[in-house]
Formats: structure tokens, C-alpha cells, sequence
């Protein structure tokens, strides 16, 4: 027996094959939203990854620092580094801010972090070009994805810095690049103010009569230059010794510092759960409607096909071909459909979409399966009306009047 | 008595019911030997059409008997549960258009049908080329159907028709397209097909051309058959 499906595609193979690439366009944006939804997931993951901690300790009943704004004083990691199981633990700061280079500026989240060495908690893990921030000063280690080559000067709020290493793959939750530079600088940039609102608040504090005491000259001095010191981080990242349970060191800096701790599976929860919740949402509501239309879309190009047929359709049967046999045509038909569909969409989201999109795409293969998938099931459940009409052909027809 | 061709006793067949009921065939008797073309006349809405249907077991009779070959497929009811298979191997057609697939091309057009009865490709191929070598046109066996003539797209179809030795061939006006000429040599092919393959052939037609070469001729007026002696006029 020959197959009639392949032979009826062969014969019209132009109508076949651009229908099928329009189809492929649409089925590319959908295995590009699922990439943009797994490239999200993978920025935060990435995220935590990077910072290699263990523990993040924030702002009490925040969702701090990724997810919500969070603040605590900049000694406090001295009591947590002194508990056991503790190994290291480090400052760190985070700040999404526009970061000026000539007469352009890029969205990077600016992170601050403490000196010392590679592997050091918030520090990047490996760079890909030049080397790690040396100076205590005026150093920067930018990602890549932002564009900045070494040697550029970077704008942060007043000071100027100059790029000395790159890094691949460092981003923000939202997926903008990371920018590290010494942790001094970036509490500066993060909490200090400017000029004028420095001045006002000293002439407001000298003005002041309670910090004017007759019989105690210092303490106006000694209150400017409280208000003038930068004494909060965001976060103390904590990394654990071998063999010490997360939780059992969490909950003895919660109990004794009173202090909010996530463990890595709390911040993958917040940081996959809460923080990227609504884009989700959205993306998935998107990849229904998109497969709905593509549904409706492989329905009606099939319908209409075998709308044209229905002559040759009539005269099968007459010659005594099975229904069997002109439904699997259909079908066969159908899912040929898809699979040009898919092909064109996979090479279109592959090359094409993932490489210029503004974000992260992760087309993962398991996702490319489960798509392929669901085009054949959409395929098979859009040829139903086409195998129905066709079926209903009476072979009488072809006999004519 | 004959052992094979077409037999029809009193065959009739009503559309609709109650007020609207047509009696589109109200007593058709008919005998077909094996090997002889006869030509069914009558004027429009005489019930050509739904005769053919009914030998062709795509509409279901009223009432009455048809035997083919020699088997008895109605009698008051079908006594064939598998319709479908007793067109694939008992019954050719061949209609006014050629009807041929049009994705398949010539050789395949006609090897279908005994592919649908379970033959092998190969074996289904060469019994195509055999007839369309009988039919004159094995040199366009490779073409489309869009590529030939209308007269070549008709030997296709009647090698179609032929190709499963069918008992029986269902012709409804299949010169109706050509001229004199072309219309001649197709009913020649059938009458040499007919005595070659043993076929009893039915050739509903109202083409002047072609009705002085039937010997016997059935006339068919408000659904009732007279048979009556044709001229048997040679052809070509
Ligand atoms: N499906 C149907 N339902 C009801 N009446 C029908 C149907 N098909 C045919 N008829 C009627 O049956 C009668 C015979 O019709 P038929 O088609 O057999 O005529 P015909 O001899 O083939 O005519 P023509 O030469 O015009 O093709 C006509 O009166 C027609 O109106
Ligand atoms: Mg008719």
C-alpha cells in the first residue's frame, strides 16, 4: 500500500511547506516563551548560585535582599561568623540602578562586596576575562551581558570606575548583568546622600538645642559623624562548614540575632515562587493562548484541505477504500503539519529568537520533547473536524447525478 | 440461465417517505451476460442515476433482487455485510469525468484499487501497466492526471475500472466529454475488455454517437425498464 497522506503532501508541497513555516513561526514564540520562563527560573538559580552561600541573613521579616529591600548594620556578621558551623560570612550589598558609560547607561544590579579573595560569599565564582577587584577603591568586575569591556570607566552615582575583570552568566533575578565593585564604594552609592542634604542635615543637627549642651562640647561632633557613616548592608551571606545542617544554624542566628535567615531552599522559593510568580503567570496564560491558536490555526488549514478533496474523497470510498484508511490520511496529514510546524519552530526559536531576545531564553531539550508533544496532540485533536466531514463523504457523490 | 453477469428482478427503490416518497425505480428488470455491453437510455429523472447506485451498493434498494456474477447481493435486503469490500472487488466504475486522484500518478491511479484489496505494490503495479498497455496509454504511465488529455485521462479511469477483474462494470456516461471519435474507441475498449476479462458491462448514456452500437438496449421510463434490440452497429 502507498501512502496516500505522503503522497497528497509531495503533490502540493509548496502550499504544505508554507503553511507549515507560518505554523513554525508561531510555535517558535512558543518554545521562545517557555525558554524566557526557564531562563528566568535559571537567572535566579544562577543568582544564588553565584553568591555561593549557604545562608542569607536579612532585615528582620523581610524577603530580603533579592525580593524585598532589607537592611542591617554592617558588624552584625562578627557575632554570626563566630558560630559553629559557621565557615565565612560576608557583607554584601545589592543596588538595581542605571550605570552610566560615556553617553550610554545600562540596567545592572550593582553589588557590593567585601575584600578578600575568590570564593569569598557574593564574590564571582570565575571570571572570563581580566581579574578580581585588587583595590579597595574605584575597582569594577562587570558581567558580560552588560557590554562593558575592560578598561571602561563606569559611572556610579558620583565616582568613576574602571572595569577590570568580566564575568558570564552573572545577572539579577530580573536578568540584568551584576556589577561588583568594593563594598565601601557601593554602600556609598547605596546610602549616602548628597552634598546639599549632608550640609542641610548638619546645619539642622548644629541648630539643633538638644545636641547643643552647655558642658558637653563633643557631642555635636560625635552625632554628625554618626549621621555621616554608611553603618548598614543588605545581607550577610553565610557560607556553612561541611557536614552542618542549614536549618540548625538558621534558627540559632534567628533566635539570637533576631534576624530573619533563609537556607538555599527557602531563597529558591522566593526567588523562583514569589519573585517571578506574576511573569510566569503571564508567560503561561500566553503559551495557552498561543496553543489554542495554533490549534484553531492546524484545524482550519486541515479542514480546508480536505474540503478540496472531498471529490477524491467520495471516490475512494466508492473504489472501496476503508475509513480507516482516509482518516490515517488526515491524520497523517495533520501531524506532517505539525512536525514541519515544529521543525521551522525549534531552527526559528533556536537561532533566530533566543540569541537576540533582550532576556535569558533556556531552550532545555525536555522542554523541545514535551512541545513536540503537545504540537502532535494538537495536531491529532485538530484533524478530528477534517476526519469528521470526511467520514460523512457519501460515496453515492461520486456516482453524481 | 446464466452463471455470471448481472441479474435484476424487479428492483425497486424509493426516496423519502409519506407525502414527499419518489418511486424513482418502480420495476427494473435487467440481464447482463458476462462479456456483453448493453446501453441504459431513458430521459432525465428516469432513474438512471439511482440505478446505478443501487447495483453500485451505495444507495440501498426498496425492494426487489440482484444477483452479480453469482452471488445474490440483495433480496429485499443486502445479503453482503461488507458493501465496501463488494465494490473494491466485484464492481469497476467508470463515470463521466475521470475522476482520477489527483496526487497519484497514472500507474498508482490504477493500482490502488488492487493495493485496497491487499495486494502487493510491486504485483498491484504490473497489473496496472498490463491494462494501461491494453488501453494504449502505458507511455503516460509515469504522468499526472493533469497532464493528459481528457481522452487519456479516460482510458486511466476505465483502466481503473477493469483493473480488479470485476464481475461487473458501472459506466454512467462516459463518452459525454469526447467526440465521435474518441467516444467510438471507448466503447470499443470496453467491448474488447468485456470479452477479454468476462465482464458484464452497463453503459448508461444518452450520447447518439455511441447507442447504435449496443445490441441490446435497456429503455428506462419513470423508474420502469423495456428491454429492446439495438443495431450493434460496428465501430472505428
Ligand atoms: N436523493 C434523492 N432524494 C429524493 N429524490 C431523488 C433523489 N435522487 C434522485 N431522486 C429522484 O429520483 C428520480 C430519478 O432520479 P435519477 O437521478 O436516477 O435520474 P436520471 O435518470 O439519472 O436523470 P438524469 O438523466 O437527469 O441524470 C428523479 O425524479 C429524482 O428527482
Ligand atoms: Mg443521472
Amino acid at each position: 500500500m502507498i501512502s496516500l497522506a505522503g503522497r497528497d503532501i509531495m503533490h502540493g508541497w509548496g502550499k504544505f511547506v508554507f503553511t507549515g513555516m507560518g505554523l513554525g513561526l508561531l510555535i517558535g514564540v512558543t518554545l521562545s516563551m517557555a525558554g524566557i520562563y526557564r531562563g528566568m527560573v535559571d537567572d535566579a538559580k544562577v543568582l544564588m548560585d553565584n553568591s555561593s552561600a549557604d545562608l542569607w541573613v536579612v532585615q528582620q521579616d523581610t524577603l530580603g535582599p533579592y525580593a524585598e529591600p532589607s537592611s542591617i548594620f554592617e558588624d552584625t556578621w562578627r557575632g554570626i561568623a563566630a558560630m559553629p558551623g559557621v565557615a565565612r560570612t560576608a557583607n554584601v550589598t545589592y543596588l538595581t540602578m542605571q550605570v552610566r558609560e560615556g553617553d550610554r547607561d545600562v540596567r545592572a544590579m550593582v553589588t557590593g562586596i567585601t575584600p578578600g579573595e575568590a570564593g569569598t560569599p557574593g564574590w564571582p565564582p570565575y571570571l572570563v576575562a581580566g581579574r578580581q577587584i585588587t583595590r579597595s577603591h574605584y575597582e569594577a568586575v562587570a558581567d558580560i551581558a552588560s557590554g562593558f569591556k575592560l578598561g571602561d570607566q563606569l559611572q556610579i552615582r558620583r565616582n568613576l570606575y574602571e572595569v577590570v575583570g568580566l564575568t558570564r552568566r552573572m545577572v539579577s533575578s530580573g536578568g540584568d548583568p551584576m556589577i561588583f565593585i568594593p563594598l565601601k564604594d557601593a554602600q556609598e552609592a547605596q546610602f549616602l546622600k548628597d552634598n546639599d542634604a549632608i550640609r542641610q542635615q548638619r546645619r539642622r543637627t548644629a541648630e539643633s538645642p538638644a545636641f547643643n549642651r552647655p558642658g558637653m562640647p563633643d557631642l555635636l561632633d560625635a552625632v554628625t559623624a554618626s549621621q555621616s557613616t554608611n553603618a548598614y548592608v543588605n545581607a550577610v551571606l553565610v557560607q556553612l562548614a561541611p557536614g552542618t545542617q542549614p536549618e540548625e544554624v538558621a534558627e540559632m542566628i534567628r533566635r539570637w540575632k533576631r534576624l530573619t535567615v533563609y537556607t538555599r531552599d527557602q531563597m529558591g522559593e522566593i526567588l523562583t515562587g514569589k519573585l517571578i510568580a506574576t511573569s510566569s503567570r503571564q508567560i503561561f496564560m500566553f503559551l495557552v493562548i498561543l496553543s489554542i491558536v495554533s490549534t484553531a490555526i492546524v484545524a482550519f488549514i486541515i479542514y480546508t484541505l480536505t474540503l478540496g478533496k472531498i471529490r477524491e474523497i467520495a471516490v475512494l470510498k466508492l473504489i472501496g477504500t476503508r475509513n480507516r484508511t482516509i482518516a490515517s490520511m488526515i491524520l497523517q496529514q495533520s501531524i506532517a503539519l505539525g512536525t514541519i510546524g515544529f521543525v521551522v519552530g525549534k531552527i526559528t526559536a533556536t537561532l533566530f529568537m533566543a540569541p537576540i531576545f533582550p532576556k535569558y531564553v533556556l531552550l532545555e531539550p525536555l522542554d523541545s520533547a514535551a512541545g513536540f508533544g503537545i504540537v502532535v496532540f494538537i495536531c491529532i485533536l485538530s484533524s478530528l473536524i477534517a476526519i469528521r466531514a470526511a467520514l460523512r463523504v457519501d460515496p453515492a457523490e461520486a456516482i453524481g447525478g | 440461465m446464466i452463471k455470471k453477469g448481472i441479474r435484476i428482478e424487479g428492483l425497486r427503490k424509493r426516496y423519502g417517505k409519506g407525502d414527499t416518497a419518489v418511486d424513482a425505480l418502480k420495476n427494473v428488470n435487467m440481464e447482463v451476460a458476462p462479456g456483453e455491453v448493453v446501453g441504459l437510455i431513458g430521459p432525465s429523472g428516469s432513474g438512471k442515476t439511482t440505478l446505478l447506485k443501487c447495483l453500485g451498493a451505495v444507495i440501498e434498494p426498496t425492494a426487489g433482487r440482484m444477483i452479480l456474477g453469482d452471488e445474490t447481493i440483495y433480496d429485499d435486503k443486502w445479503l453482503v455485510r461488507d458493501l465496501r469490500a463488494l465494490r473494491r472487488d466485484k464492481i469497476g466504475f467508470i463515470f463521466q469525468a475521470p475522476y482520477l486522484i489527483p496526487f497519484l500518478d497514472v500507474t498508482d491511479n490504477v493500482a490502488l484499487l488492487p493495493m485496497l484489496a491487499g495486494q502487493r505494490n510491486g504485483e498491484s503495479r504490473q497489473r496496472a501497466m498490463e491494462l494501461l498497455t491494453a488501453l494504449d496509454v502505458q507511455h503516460r504511465a509515469q504522468a499526472m492526471p493533469s497532464q493528459l488529455s481528457g481522452g487519456e485521462q479516460q482510458r486511466v479511469a476505465i483502466a481503473r475500472g477493469l483493473v480488479n477483474r470485476p464481475p461487473v462494470i458501472l459506466a454512467d456516461e462516459p463518452t459525454a466529454p469526447l467526440d465521435t471519435e474518441r467516444a467510438l474507441a471507448v466503447i470499443r475498449i470496453l467491448n474488447d475488455m468485456a470479452k477479454r476479462y468476462e465482464t458484464a458491462i452497463i453503459v448508461v448514456t444518452h450520447d447518439e454517437k455511441i447507442i447504435p452500437t449496443f445490441k441490446r438496449i435497456y429503455h428506462i421510463r419513470d423508474g420502469v425498464t423495456y428491454e429492446e434490440a439495438g443495431e450493434g452497429r460496428e465501430f472505428g
